[in-house]
């Protein structure tokens, strides 16, 4: 492979990692807005604020990757993109800051209504950014961010394309979500929850299957080169891993079997972005520029490489130690011994 | 400097680009750029600093087994965290505005000097990571295992705030690439691109600056409950710990604004005629204390030093020094953004002096008395010096971006190629849209740190009556013990 192949790998890897952790975030932040009224409500919600505590902004740093990647690596893209689908980024960008805003805010707030205020505004931003970042990538994927030609600025990312990616984004990020709280709904020991994410998990996983079959023929007609990248090579291969995770996590779920079930569903969502990325190369923009031609400087590449392997370094073994810590309970508060019932 | 001509430039000729009328969208571009880097740059010393004091408190407690200051390190880092959730989301706005803005920039040069922000990055994750296991390791990992673990904070810090420095640095410096005749980058060395020649004194005024200002920030906070009355072990140690740092960062930071100032005038001799108003190149330079450049090249008002100008620059009256009408008026800064550099330069400069004199004043009192000052007044100056130090750095900051204009990259970009295709009318909106948020934001993070304040002086009070710590609410604040902890005040979840 070549440096700008390589480069354009890590990109894909780093929009793979947003997507997963990005995804499970703000798929909480989805639940968290339609968990119902205030009674009905309250009990998810307080497990999805307590399962998001310890990492709820870490994962925005695989954005910062992304941004980093395209302009040092493929800085023609980034102006192209930048220049055309820039409404769809605001409005991402605007759900990205006050999703943080109103779960950061949220927590401190004891006032009910206040907190609800900040829960709305924390689900309502917690669709935006999926949808839009999504809508964006659906404008490059359909060949409607070209080089060198500024993309219209509204049907650049208000197209079949963008909605379908922006669909299916959606959908993925409720079904990883779901996924990961039943999960966590059975470590922190409410049975209850965990029971209410599995039909979740399930519901979500059988509208991600609409939604792609949906999505392949809207690709048929709108982005041909994406359709038929997906049906052949290593975009096959991807679709099909995606389906076969899909189905695992879904026998999972169904049975009720915890073990390996975050691993089926990262996976297929995980696969779902490779398959996009595959059906695209060699093109960044398709049809117009390909990853070599969009190269920035092989020198600054290599170097680009390198400063993401310490970043690979120097992440993973925080990143375990944070769970590792977190899941030894080591990152709970300290309080006197309990005086009230604790067995709900 | 070597004005290389962009393509859009070279294809009208020689029409000076001063009379071609600039994009429309360049005013509210660059407004918007202006007021999101100000609002962020009011954090950034709490996000470089504010560790290093923790950590530094963190020590005192170990060190002398202190629980008063264990009680403030642990107060400092919750403040740490509210504070980096806010910088997280406006610093990730201005990740965007990058692309949003100025795609001109990053599309043409993004190759050459955008790995800074990768290293930016790492920073940035590990203080993620870091922060939430100091804050949540409290009273849950030994003491001595916590604070080591909290240790590399600071540090992160440092690598992180050397990634922005090396972008910012090299705009104003730029080297490290070769251009062909159409303006195109033909090759890049990195290592060039990454250490150019203002990068060092630029990182060390800047980290001196960022220590300042966040330990005169801090200090502030006691100095006003100490006003007040409260004159406890608790704010005096609250005060007088980050105030000593303040202190003896002061003077450093007198001695590394002058060696900046003189390394711009060898390297970026136009901005130092526009922060000093130089107008024609000569020796035995005048010296303006504010007053405002005319268009004709004339100073109104200010104080004027004969010659001082030119002691400051070389030591000597004999030193030349640059004007700014020796450049081409496409390739230099208006006489407005002269005079706004000048100004924030001075303004810059007459607040470090205060606070030195500040410093000086305390450093006199713990010569003579080994205590901190006594006097009313000394605490009302110390309360203002946080709000002073953060003018200062905005000043500062000022004063390098204003001082560059009509350049984004010296010499080679100029502001309004740099700019977006996007009409004027939508940028005008999203920066109305940033302005709602962001003052959304101010408030209400305003509100969340003056409701802990409150929650800890009850905390103070009484004894704790078995109600949940503030510290477990905030962002990255540790997990309650359990998941459906009813606060006080509110029915247990009915079932």
């Amino acid at each position: 492979m070549t440096t700008a192949g390589l480069v354009a790998f890590v990109l894909l890897l780093a929009m793979t990692a947003y997507a997963c952790g990005g995804g499970t975030d703000y798929g909480a932040g989805f639940w968290d807005l339609v968990a119902g009224g205030r009674d009905r409500g309250e009990r998810p919600r307080a497990l999805i604020d307590y399962a998001m505590a310890p990492v709820w902004e870490a994962n925005n740093v695989w954005l910062i990757f992304v941004l980093v990647l395209l302009w040092t690596g493929f800085p023609v893209v980034l102006a192209a993109v930048f220049s055309s689908v820039w409404i769809a980024l605001v409005l991402g960008v605007l759900g990205l800051v006050l999703r943080g805003a109103g779960f950061a805010f949220r927590k401190p707030t004891r006032l009910l209504a206040r907190r609800r205020r900040y829960g709305a505004v924390f689900g309502i931003a917690s669709i935006l950014t999926p949808f839009f970042f999504a809508a964006a990538v659906g404008g490059v994927a359909s060949g409607r961010v070209q080089a060198g030609v500024r993309g219209d600025e509204v049907t650049s990312w208000l197209n079949p394309t963008s909605l379908t990616f922006g669909v299916l984004t959606l959908v993925a990020t409720a079904f990883i979500a779901a996924v990961f709280l039943q999960q966590d709904a059975h470590r922190f020991g409410a049975p209850e929850l965990v029971e209410y994410f599995r039909l979740r998990a399930l519901g979500s996983a059988f509208a991600m299957l609409l939604a792609g079959i949906g999505g392949i023929i809207v690709l048929r007609f709108d982005a041909r080169y994406i359709y038929d990248g997906l049906l052949r090579g290593w975009g096959l291969v991807f679709v099909v891993v995606a389906l076969v995770a899909a189905a695992a996590t879904v026998s999972l779920v169904w049975a009720g079997v915890g073990r390996g079930v975050r691993v089926t569903a990262v996976v297929t969502v995980g696969s779902t972005v490779f398959a996009w990325g595959m059906a695209q190369a060699p093109y960044l923009l398709p049809t117009t520029l390909t990853i070599e031609q969009a190269a920035g400087n092989p020198n600054s590449l290599r170097w680009l490489l390198l400063v993401s392997l310490v970043a690979l370094v120097l992440v993973v073994p925080t990143l375990i130690l944070l769970l590792w810590l977190d899941t030894r309970g080591r990152l709970v508060s300290h309080h006197e011994p309990a005086d009230e019932d604790t067995h709900h | 400097m070597s004005p290389a001509v962009g393509p859009a430039v070279g294809a009208l000729g020689s029409l000076p680009r001063l009379f071609l009328a600039q994009p429309p969208q360049v005013l509210p571009a660059r407004e918007q750029m202006a007021f999101t880097l100000i609002y962020h740059l009011i954090l950034v010393p709490l996000g470089v600093a504010l560790p290093f004091l923790t950590l530094l408190m963190n020590y005192v407690a170990l060190r002398r087994d202190d629980a008063v200051a264990f009680t403030l390190a642990k107060r400092w880092s919750t403040v740490m965290a509210v504070q980096f959730a806010v910088g997280v989301v406006t610093g990730t706005v201005l990740s965007f505005e990058f692309g949003l803005l100025w795609p001109g920039l990053m599309g043409r040069w993004g190759d050459v000097f955008g790995i800074g922000f990768g290293i930016e990055g790492w920073a940035f994750f590990l203080e993620a990571i870091l922060v939430a296991v100091y804050l949540y390791g409290w009273e849950r990992l030994k003491p001595r295992t916590h604070f080591l673990l909290g240790l590399p904070l600071p540090l992160v810090a440092l690598v992180g705030a050397f990634g922005i420095m090396t972008a910012n640095s090299w705009m104003n410096t730029p080297q490290g690439f070769t251009v062909d005749a159409t303006g195109k980058v033909t090759s890049v060395t990195v290592r060039q691109a990454v250490f150019t020649p203002i990068l060092g004194v630029e990182y060390w005024h800047f980290l001196a600056a960022a220590v300042m200002t966040a330990a005169f920030m801090v200090a502030g906070v006691y100095a006003l409950g100490w006003l007040r009355g409260r004159r406890d072990r608790y704010h005096r140690l609250g005060f007088a710990l980050p105030f000593t740092v303040g202190a003896i960062i002061a003077p450093v930071q007198i001695a590394a604004g002058d060696w900046i100032a003189r390394t711009v005038y060898q390297r970026q001799p136009v901005k130092f005629a526009a922060m000093e108003l130089v107008w024609t190149t000569d020796s035995n330079v005048t010296e303006y204390v504010f007053g405002r450049l005319n268009p004709d090249g004339t100073v109104s008002g200010g104080l004027a030093i004969p010659g001082l100008d030119s002691i400051l620059a070389g030591f000597s009256t004999s030193t030349v020094v640059p004007g700014l009408s020796g450049v081409p008026a496409d390739a230099r800064p208006t006489a407005v953004e002269a005079t706004i550099a000048h100004w924030a330069f001075d303004l810059m400069v007459i607040i470090g002096s205060a606070l030195l004199l500040l410093a000086v004043w305390y450093g006199a009192a713990w010569a003579r008395r080994r205590d901190i000052p006594r006097s009313r007044w000394f605490f009302r100056f110390a309360v203002v010096s946080g709000a002073a130090a953060v003018v200062a750095m905005e000043s500062g900051w000022i004063t390098t971006e204003v001082g560059r204009q009509p350049w984004v990259v010296h010499g080679y970009l100029r502001v309004a190629d740099a700019v977006t295709p996007v009409g004027a009318p939508g940028i005008w909106l999203t920066f109305a849209i940033i302005l709602a948020v962001y003052a959304t934001i101010a408030w209400v993070c305003i509100a969340v740190l003056l409701r802990l304040r409150t929650r800890w002086q009850r905390q103070d009070l009484a004894a704790p009556s078995g109600e949940v710590s503030p510290e477990v609410e905030v962002p990255y604040g540790p997990r309650a013990e359990e998941l459906y902890r009813p606060g006080p005040g509110e029915d247990e979840v009915p079932r």
